[in-house]
């Protein structure tokens, strides 16, 4: 990959990621008051299920190595957030919430693994 | 307030400034991603390095800025456009989830239990006491750091 383009591609598929995860992050605490930031944990999800659908149809579709930089390289990792996330697991163990801290990191792991497979078999089930 | 009667303020993900500011900052993020990826030496490991890599630093970075501009304390509207351009923009598009679960599926397509399992475990633990350190450091940030980055 010609490597202007390919940054070109992620950095845009990036700034629009990162504000679209801004916009529904903040739109989901400000309707959610529990202990768990579900903001982040909805964003890690609903990205890795797109990123998901973006392999599945490299995979199964055909489509161009363009289309995996500026989707799941750009949109999907700058829609979701590793740093945000962390610090919220951190945030919850220095407050004394272990069992919230480790409730909040596995089942975003989890439910992340979970999304992209279930990304990868809508796109193998629909092309087929 | 004096009786003065004022529309509520905006809430920020809600300003386009401010969605702006984020999306710049995430575009800047993921470019310094993929460059970072692009250029690591290629190897024959099956451990995700670049992601690995630009998560750890990212949640170290991340938690350090937070905390520090937090010390602060009250956040000015400068403070916030720091921490929406540097922390939900550029290191939140730094890192990524979306890749580390793409990657930890791929490992268990493959059936690669241990190493998802290591990768997955790593990522999470290691991800976390970065941000503690990165906290930590933050703590012990002199105002005076923060106060010259919004100047």
């Amino acid at each position: 990959m010609n490597g202007l383009v390919g940054v070109l591609l992620v950095g845009v598929g990036g700034g629009v990621g990162a504000a679209a995860r801004f916009w529904v992050a903040d739109t989901v605490m400000a309707r959610r008051a529990s202990g768990l930031p579900w903001g982040t944990w909805t964003v890690n999800v609903a990205g890795s299920f797109v990123v998901g659908l973006a392999t599945g149809w490299l995979l199964f579709g055909g489509a161009f190595e363009h289309w995996r930089l500026l989707l799941a390289t750009g949109l999907c990792g700058g829609f979701t957030t590793f740093s945000t996330a962390s610090v919220e697991t951190a945030a919850l163990l220095r407050s004394g919430r272990v069992r919230r801290a480790v409730l909040y990191a596995l089942s975003t792991l989890a439910v992340t693994v979970f999304a992209v497979g279930a990304g990868v078999a809508s796109v193998a089930t629909l092309t087929r | 307030m004096m009786g003065r009667v004022t529309a509520p303020p905006r809430p920020p993900h809600r300003d386009v400034r401010l969605l702006g500011l984020v999306a710049i900052g995430g575009a800047v993020g993921s470019a310094l991603r993929y460059a970072v990826a692009s250029a690591l030496p290629a190897t024959a490991s099956w451990w995700p390095w670049p992601t690995f890599l630009v998560n750890v630093v990212g949640a170290f970075a991340l938690g350090w800025l937070l905390e520090a501009a937090a010390i602060r304390g009250p956040e000015t509207s400068r403070l916030r456009r720091l921490r929406l351009f540097a922390g939900t923009g550029v290191l939140g598009g730094f890192t990524t989830y979306s890749s580390l679960a793409l990657e930890v599926h791929g490992l268990v397509v493959h059936q690669v239990w241990a190493g998802a399992a290591v990768y997955a475990a790593g990522s999470l633990v290691l991800g976390t006491v970065a941000a503690v350190l990165g906290i930590a450091l933050g703590r012990r940030t002199p105002p005076r750091v923060t106060q010259r980055m919004t100047r």
